[in-house]
């Protein structure tokens, strides 16, 4: 790699990062992984003044808990340790799912669930299960430390409302008990992320769906939700007729991303397809 | 393993153990003192004007050494050769632009510095004053002269046309059934796993050149250096150490190994450049980019009587070494495995403001395969015919077989090969499955391949400037060793575990006892290098007239120490023995010491034991094979998943069965990449949209099937060992064998053709929107009929 100059700082720990992002905030960029930032160097597509390495915070942000329903991730954590879990194969299978699905094992092992998050690259796929899941971000800076809900978190591509001194330190899902999920997508055969992808966490009462959140990443600038595919899922049995039915059109008006690998018309179709077989996925699974 | 037995055998490649425990050298593992690097100031338009370069902020930049531009390096440095077919202008390509860019990527400055860091930061800053121009990207467009002119002297943006074969106007006035189309053939990107990478070394005193450089042609590269660097031939050393696969991109000169050159000389230090992976996508040559306009006659019952061909080729912006040659191969095979009496093949290749397109993996004859085996299978369609039946009827069976386009067929047998994977496939059951399947709404369909094809460049005569011979130098070493020197320049293909099988075997010593050494031009004898799946072919034929020339010589050493007359000495085992007097007889090993030391032949026999050989094929080979496969759609999203993939290919005698699968699987891979994933896509601008990794699909493992490969054996007669180059053959059968089984799967909906690569999308669109709104649809049928007129009404 040959990226442009930048300084380079290795704080030891969350104090020294915090410090240091309240001083360099605004120039500086995270390094945890580094598999969205270093390419974006290496093209110097980025071109950050300063770094701030976190990995010397890998041994006290990496970590998977569930503490009083509440199943708590590390920043740090990596996709292979999320993939690999056996607390979340009991407890939230999706996780594994999908952090099974994305790139390969070599990526696996670098990225890390916080990166993927705050990068908020809109064809990623934990950022679509983190928001089918409901989850919460801490973020913390020398200001003090605040919640957000991951609804209010991503704002446009690559963009989310985390504040330039802020790190992202944990997510926290409430553990989906009794739910059902599956994450499903049409992989982008050149980089493995998703032109569509759907993430469903489904309750199911008396064989019909009492309620349900279904996250779709690749479709549009930012992983999205849709209240009307949600309301209309609500009482059916999840059988191809009423999925095709509650399925239908949702996507129609969405702003949907468009690239070699997927018009905006495809994409728009294959959420409602990815969509039913997320949804089919999830009852069959759990 | 003993002696004698390891030709036919899977022996693991000696090669392996240094590429997988990262010991293998590279170019740029290599760095010697004092190296500066160069970085490439590159153009960011299609097509502009150069008004203005200022390098005086470049130059600012701390261990900055030279900032080279084009009008200065051409005052002392030539363009970059290319072959010229048939006479046809060359316009002038320098290394450097000089006061115009005609592709995206094309150099405008070099930077030399003391770090890659500091020579990019300042390449960053060079700053050029361009005055963009329209592009011209459409070659169909372009051909007609509505888009402007990518060289001023070339009318047209023609760079040359090409025909082969006979008259056709009988055949098609007299058909009883004409099938037209046009196909389209992708641009590609070679993408090897090594990037190019060239480190140069100038030695003031002795005005000598090292240039080690990742290339597949090391001979051919030092004379053409000599030529554009005008530095004379025996002061330049070519080494091309290990090379990181090539798939023909590395046969060629290229401007990067010029300027690395260059600057080398001016600065007395050695200088390197390592191509990015970016880079690479725009400054290496890209493969394929031909639009076909094809039309077959036949009669009723589905007798082949007619072909016609134009054929759009773009050449890119300039000619690298054999741009317009690969139209060639094209041509001369486009008929396939079909005889027929009259062929006519037109090549019209064309300028536009691309990266230059040059050999890839096939070069012309996956183009060829493409168009006749579509089109058989369309055939067969329109006859309601079995595509496999129709292709029996019309299979060359007498050989050698010459045909109208001037190659001499000289071996085949494609029934037996073909009879052989449609029982391994279960073609019968496979086509009842289908139509069970179709009832339930699922769209499977079979595709197939029967292909032949030409490669083992090549004879001489059968070539268009330069002689096509391999060489090689066996030298037994007084220990009784042997190193093997080769012209040909292996970069993955695995001769250095396939030739000492063969010197081990005709000397009856260890394989461990031989090595086989390549790509230095300082120790091995002028050869072609390794390309047109040549290899084995044509080189394996020099090391077997190398081998008989050190059998004669020790025959003789022998007959000396056993005080017997040469005639009398037979070999066998390891052992040269008098002929019925098996006891009197002395090893390889001894006849190689006696060879170097026995001071009592002196008088009689010259000292050592070496030979070079020259082998120089009368033909071409021709491998040929039938595969077949069977696709799904995924109805919902357009996915293609392929449930089932057999190759039987024909490459003659086997040396390494384990290599010709290895060759096999990585041929099939890139095939069936082009058919379902691999596509360079430039905008109206003549900007790359498929500029990356991300958004250019090289596939990995998960999204390729299973290959169940098998083989029937057809020696060539064309070289002494047998045998017909297989590195090939995947990639060029491939292709149309899955398209074939996609638009099999699709039929119902009442399509001819799919453009190349089938993304999902454009199967969705087919399924759901039928064929009258889908993008990814072959030409709509009065584009192709408005090409051939009323000719064959």
């Amino acid at each position: 790699m040959i990226p442009s100059a930048f300084d380079y700082y290795t704080p030891a720990s969350l104090d020294e990062a915090l410090q240091l992002l309240a001083e360099h905030g605004d120039d500086a960029k995270v390094l945890a992984g580094g598999h969205s930032l270093i390419p974006a160097m290496r093209l110097r597509l980025a071109q950050p003044e300063k770094i701030i390495d976190i990995s010397g915070l890998r041994q006290s942000l990496s970590y998977i808990k569930e503490e009083n329903g509440v199943i708590k991730i590390g920043a740090m954590t990596t996709h292979y340790q999320i993939e690999s879990s056996d607390l979340l194969k009991s407890k939230a299978p999706i996780l594994p799912e999908a952090a099974g699905v994305i790139g390969d094992v070599q990526v696996r092992n670098w990225g890390t669930v916080g990166g993927s998050l705050v990068h908020a690259d809109p064809s990623s796929d934990l950022p679509a299960v983190a928001m089918a899941l409901g989850a919460e971000l801490v973020l913390q800076s020398t200001r003090g430390e605040r919640v957000e809900k991951i609804d209010n978190f991503f704002t446009g591509i690559l963009e989310t409302s985390i504040e330039p001194d802020e790190l992202l330190t944990e997510i926290r899902i409430p553990t989906p008990t009794g739910k059902k999920t599956s994450y499903q997508k049409l992989a982008n055969k050149a980089s493995h992320y998703s032109v569509v992808g759907a993430a469903a966490v489904v309750g199911m009462d008396g064989g019909k769906i009492s309620d349900v959140k279904v996250a779709f990443s690749g479709l549009a600038e930012m992983p999205m939700r849709f209240e009307s595919l949600e309301k209309a899922l609500i009482g059916q049995a999840g059988d191809d007729a009423s999925l095709n039915t509650a399925c239908a059109g949702f996507a129609s008006g969405v702003d949907a991303l468009e690239d070699l690998h997927g018009s905006q018309e495809y994409r728009r179709a294959m959420a409602e397809v990815y969509a039913k077989r997320a949804i089919k996925a999830a009852i069959s699974n759990n | 393993m003993a002696p004698n037995a390891m030709i036919g055998s899977p022996i693991k490649r000696r090669e392996d153990p240094r590429l997988i425990t990262g010991h293998a050298t590279y170019t740029d593992d290599m760095t010697p003192a004092g190296t500066v690097y160069l970085h490439m100031v590159r153009s960011p338009h299609g097509h502009a004007n150069i008004k203005s370069i200022n390098v005086d902020a470049a130059h600012k930049i701390p261990g900055v050494l030279a900032i080279f531009t084009g009008d200065e390096m051409k005052k002392e440095v030539g363009p970059l050769a290319a072959v010229s077919v048939g006479g046809h202008p060359i316009p002038d390509h320098f290394s450097i632009a000089s006061g115009k860019v005609r592709c995206l990527g094309e150099i405008v400055a070099a930077v030399v510095a003391d770090s890659r860091y500091h020579a990019r930061d300042a390449a960053e800053l060079v700053e050029v004053d361009y005055e963009p121009l329209p592009a011209i990207i459409d070659m169909e467009k372009a051909y007609k002269g509505e888009s402007g002119l990518v060289h001023d002297s070339i009318p047209n943006n023609l760079a040359a046309t090409l025909e082969f074969g006979n008259d056709v106007t009988d055949a098609f006035k007299n058909a009883e059934i004409v099938v037209e189309q046009r196909y389209v053939n992708q641009r590609m990107a070679p993408n090897p796993i090594e990037n190019r990478v060239v480190l140069a070394q100038f030695r003031t005193g002795d005005e000598s050149l090292l240039i080690t450089t990742s290339t597949q042609i090391p001979h051919i590269l030092r004379t053409l250096l000599s030529g554009v660097l005008s530095i004379p031939e025996h002061l330049i050393r070519v080494v091309a150490p290990e090379v990181g696969g090539g798939f023909g991109c590395k046969l060629n000169i290229y401007a990067e190994e010029v300027i690395a050159c260059y600057a080398a000389k001016k600065l007395g230090k050695p200088v390197k450049w390592t191509e990015t992976r970016s880079e690479g996508m725009v400054a290496t040559i890209h493969g394929r980019d031909q639009i076909d306009y094809i039309r077959i006659a036949a009669t009723k019952d589905g007798m082949i009587t007619g072909l016609d061909i134009t054929a759009y080729c773009n050449m890119g912006a300039y000619l690298q070494l054999l741009s317009s040659s690969i139209p060639v191969l094209c041509g001369v095979i486009c008929n396939g495995a079909y005889a027929m009496p009259a062929v006519h093949f037109k090549a019209l290749c064309i300028y536009t403001n691309t990266t230059p397109t040059d050999a890839y993996r096939g070069a012309g004859r996956p183009e060829a395969t493409y168009m006749i085996e579509r089109l058989v299978t369309l055939l067969a369609h329109r006859l309601g015919m079995d595509p496999m039946e129709l292709r029996r009827k019309n299979f060359i069976k007498d050989f050698p077989y010459a045909s109208p386009l001037g190659l001499m067929f000289d071996s085949g047998n494609y029934a037996t090969a073909m009879d052989k994977a449609m029982e391994i496939f279960g073609y019968d059951e496979m086509r009842k499955m289908q139509a069970d399947a179709l009832k339930e709404g699922r769209y499977i369909g079979i595709g197939q391949s029967t292909y032949v094809e030409v490669c083992g460049l090549g004879p001489g005569q059968g070539m268009t400037t330069a002689r096509g011979y391999e060489c090689a130098t066996i030298r037994a070493e007084l220990t009784g060793k042997v190193t093997v020197f080769t012209g040909i320049s292996p970069h993955g293909q695995g001769q250095e575990t396939s030739f000492a099988q063969i010197v081990a075997d005709n000397f009856g010593i260890p394989m461990e006892d031989v090595i086989i050494k390549h790509g230095d031009t300082e120790n091995t004898p002028y050869g072609m290098g390794t390309y047109g799946s040549r290899g084995t072919a044509v080189g394996g034929g020099a090391l077997m007239l190398a081998v008989d020339s050190i059998k004669e010589k020790a025959k003789k050493i022998a007959a000396f120490q056993l005080e017997a007359n040469a005639e009398d000495i037979v070999f066998e085992d390891g052992k040269f023995s008098v002929s019925g007097t098996p006891s009197r007889s002395i090893t390889f090993q001894e006849v190689c010491l006696k060879a170097y030391v026995d001071p009592k032949m002196a008088p009689v026999i010259e000292p050592g034991l070496e030979a070079t050989r020259y082998f120089e094929p009368g033909n071409f080979v021709f491998p040929f094979g039938t595969h077949l496969c069977a696709t799904e759609i995924d109805a919902d999203t357009g996915d293609v998943k392929i449930l089932k993939y057999i190759a039987v290919d024909d490459c003659g005698n086997q040396i390494n069965p384990m290599l010709v699968a290895g060759q096999v699987h990585g041929g099939l891979t890139q095939g069936i990449a082009q058919a379902l994933f691999e596509e360079v896509v430039y905008d109206e601008n003549g900007q790359l949209i498929s500029g990356t990794l991300m958004d250019y699909t090289v596939p990995t493992a998960s999204e390729l099937p299973f290959y169940t490969l098998d083989h029937t054996t057809t020696p060539s007669p064309s070289n002494p060992l047998g045998v017909k180059g297989i590195g090939e053959a995947g990639t060029i059968a491939s292709t149309p064998c899955v398209v074939n089984a996609v638009v099999d799967a699709l039929r119902p909906f009442n399509i001819d053709d799919i453009q190349m690569p089938l993304r999902p999308e454009k199967l969705w669109k087919i399924i759901h929107q039928g064929t009258q709104n889908g993008n990814g649809h072959g030409a709509a049928q009065s584009v192709v009929q408005q090409h051939f007129g009323d000719d064959n009404k």
